[in-house]
């Protein structure tokens, strides 16, 4: 019983801790719930003061708003987040197997060209594709935009899948070839299945990226038909300065992936940070 | 790497029981049989291979070439701009903005991770211990990080207005005057890093919590015993063994952080004037920022940043390298 006692149990003397816990967590998340509090004043007691600290007389004037305006800027926005999300596993999976199992040279030097490329700019990247994609016509398309911000992703997941690709061990590998199964059926009957977790982690933060992109948005779309939702706040910004109700209810309704992502599937995202800053 | 002599045992053994005197010698065997995956290797990796290039390497080439011409808007589309060599590297380097701009830069990028790094430790020592609720509260902390730029952007913008942001009301209960964070030219830059510093808390809290997992319970039980405290713990115990993952920690915040554009234009677009212009939105309102777009100099301040961001780039990977060879080192 004696290892019973090494530790304290588990509530009282750590009360303070959860307490000091919940301030700290309170204070970091004062500004998202200001957004929400926002989101909820009428126009009227916008310009109060003191600000209303509750909302006391919520409205939903601003939901409304998003409702009306910012529906098509959502769907454009889901599009662009699973085009970005097939994309980037297309041409991220099958490289991170060669990466990990195939390649017996040159992968050193793959890893570092991918290193480098996740320290370039996106102003720089922007610049690039704006002039790239003038000559295509490819300015104000989802497509041209679906392809930049997938560069975003791409480097991040090859690296996180080769990673996770090469502990799965060899010998599986080596019973599919056993029983006649070639590279691709490997790849995929063996080594995808096994890397889904990886697979789910690099899908969410491709999702995740292209949604909450800025820069490609504004440099690349800013004048499309089709405009993602970060420009739809960004355009709200500009107009009408005086309804910050609907700026700010456009930004929850704009934060609910990552509120989905955080309560589903949270050990893939802290693992998914982790895997980007400290491989192998 | 030399592939010939990895251990030969696993590849070699005669799949399908082939009799063994019609198979090849071994040494043979295992040459084609690697040359084989090396084929496939590169045919799995070629869609990555064609994607760098076009939407890498292409975008750089043609970001190069900007910076290295006179573009208009109209020589943009013709694509006939007249060659200057480095001239617009010279007007860049020596215009007034470029000193302003660099040492924003190097203010808002130092500032930024010094506060993130200490916070971000600061929590993780205390989300070390099991508390209740400990992984709930630890999972909220990420919630900054995971939203989209401009919703952080303008609720920090709408927190900071002058007139009536709730940051001035909270400040006049406490007998201060409206400050006018956003435009007011002494206080803007400090602005656009508090925001920026609160987004980045989240990341060194996950990278630097992952690493403390890693150092032993031992090590702080014997530290205990010889009579340590929890400040001695810290920085005898913690601050050392932490230190490779601080490094990375630290340079991949630098990396992040120098080529933020997002939080400082949504907040102040870099103004009032130019007080809170780094180098990156500098490049960005040279592009895209104004009516009259003008990518060569934005193309130049670009690749100068390029240039920073690799050489802070080449420090992590030489200090990944040494710590790989420590790590080896120390196998048996």
């Amino acid at each position: 019983m004696t290892l019973r006692t090494a530790r304290p149990a588990p509530g009282r003397r750590t009360r303070w801790k959860t307490a000091l816990g919940v301030f700290l967590t309170a204070l970091m998340l004062f500004p998202v719930y200001w957004m929400f509090n926002v989101s909820l004043t009428r126009t009227e007691d916008m310009r109060a003061d003191p600000p209303h600290w509750f909302p006391w007389n919520p409205t939903f004037e601003g939901y409304g708003d998003v409702l009306r305006d910012q529906l098509p800027a959502l769907g454009t926005s889901l599009g662009i987040g699973l085009g970005c999300v097939a994309l980037t596993l297309l041409i991220s999976a099958p490289a991170g197997f060669a990466l990990a199992k195939l390649l017996r040279r040159g992968r050193g030097a793959v890893s570092f060209v991918l290193l480098v490329a996740q320290m370039i700019p996106s102003v720089v990247m922007a610049i690039g594709f704006y002039a790239v994609y003038v000559r295509l016509g490819w300015i104000n398309s989802v497509w041209g935009l679906i392809v930049a911000d997938s560069t975003i992703a791409v480097p991040f997941a090859v690296m996180v899948l080769a990673a996770f690709m090469s502990g799965i061990p060899s010998e599986l590998m080596q019973a599919a070839r056993i029983d006649g199964a070639g590279t691709w059926r490997t790849f995929v009957w063996v080594v995808l299945p096994l890397g889904r977790n990886a697979v789910l982690t690099v899908s969410l933060f491709s999702f995740l990226w292209a949604w909450s992109d800025f820069i490609f948005a504004s440099t690349l779309d800013r004048n499309g038909d089709a405009v993602p939702i970060t420009l739809g706040i960004y355009a709200y910004i500009g107009n009408n300065t005086t309804e910050w109700n609907s700026i700010m209810a456009t930004a929850v309704v704009a934060s609910v992936p990552a509120a989905v992502l955080l309560v589903v599937a949270q050990r893939f995202v802290a693992g998914g940070v982790t895997a980007g800053a400290v491989k192998d | 790497m030399r592939v010939t002599t990895e251990p030969v045992a696993p590849a070699v053994r005669a799949p399908g029981g082939e009799p063994p005197p019609v198979a090849p010698p071994p040494r043979q065997r295992l040459h084609r049989r690697i040359r084989s995956t090396q084929w496939a290797g590169l045919a799995f990796l070629a869609p990555l291979l064609a994607y760098l290039l076009i939407f890498y390497a292409f975008p750089l080439y043609r970001n190069l070439e900007l910076s290295v011409h006179d573009y208009t808007v109209r020589a943009f589309v013709l694509g006939n701009a007249e060659f200057t060599g480095f001239a617009n590297y010279r007007d860049v380097l020596t215009s007034d903005t470029f000193g302003l701009a660099l040492r924003n830069t190097l203010l808002f990028t130092f500032v930024s991770i010094a506060a993130q790094y200490a916070i971000g430790l600061a929590l993780a020592v205390f989300f070390r211990a099991n508390f209740r609720l400990s992984g709930v509260l630890r999972a909220m902390f990420l919630v900054p990080w995971l939203l989209p730029l401009i919703v952080s952007g303008s609720t920090w913008a709408w927190m900071l207005a002058g007139d009536n942001g709730i940051v001035n009301a909270a400040l006049e209960a406490f007998g201060i005057g409206q400050i006018n964070w956003l435009t007011d030219p002494d206080w803007a830059l400090t602005s656009v890093i508090t925001a920026n510093i609160w987004l980045g808390i989240p990341f060194n809290l996950v990278i630097l919590h992952a690493g403390l997992q890693n150092i032993p319970d031992e090590l702080y039980e014997a530290a205990a015993l010889d009579g340590a405290n929890a400040w001695q713990q810290f920085w005898r115990v913690t601050f050392p063994l932490l230190r490779p993952v601080s490094a990375i920690t630290l340079l991949l915040g630098l990396v992040y952080t120098l080529k933020v554009v997002d939080v400082i234009w949504i907040m102040t677009t870099g103004g009032p004037g130019n007080v809170s212009t780094t180098l990156a939105v500098w490049s960005y309102r040279e592009a895209f920022g104004t009516g009259q777009p003008d990518f060569s100099p934005a193309a130049t301040v670009g690749n100068l940043l390029i240039l920073m961001a690799l050489a802070f780039g080449f420090v992590y990977l030489q200090l990944q390298r040494r710590q790989h060879a420590d790590q080896e080192g120390e196998q048996p």
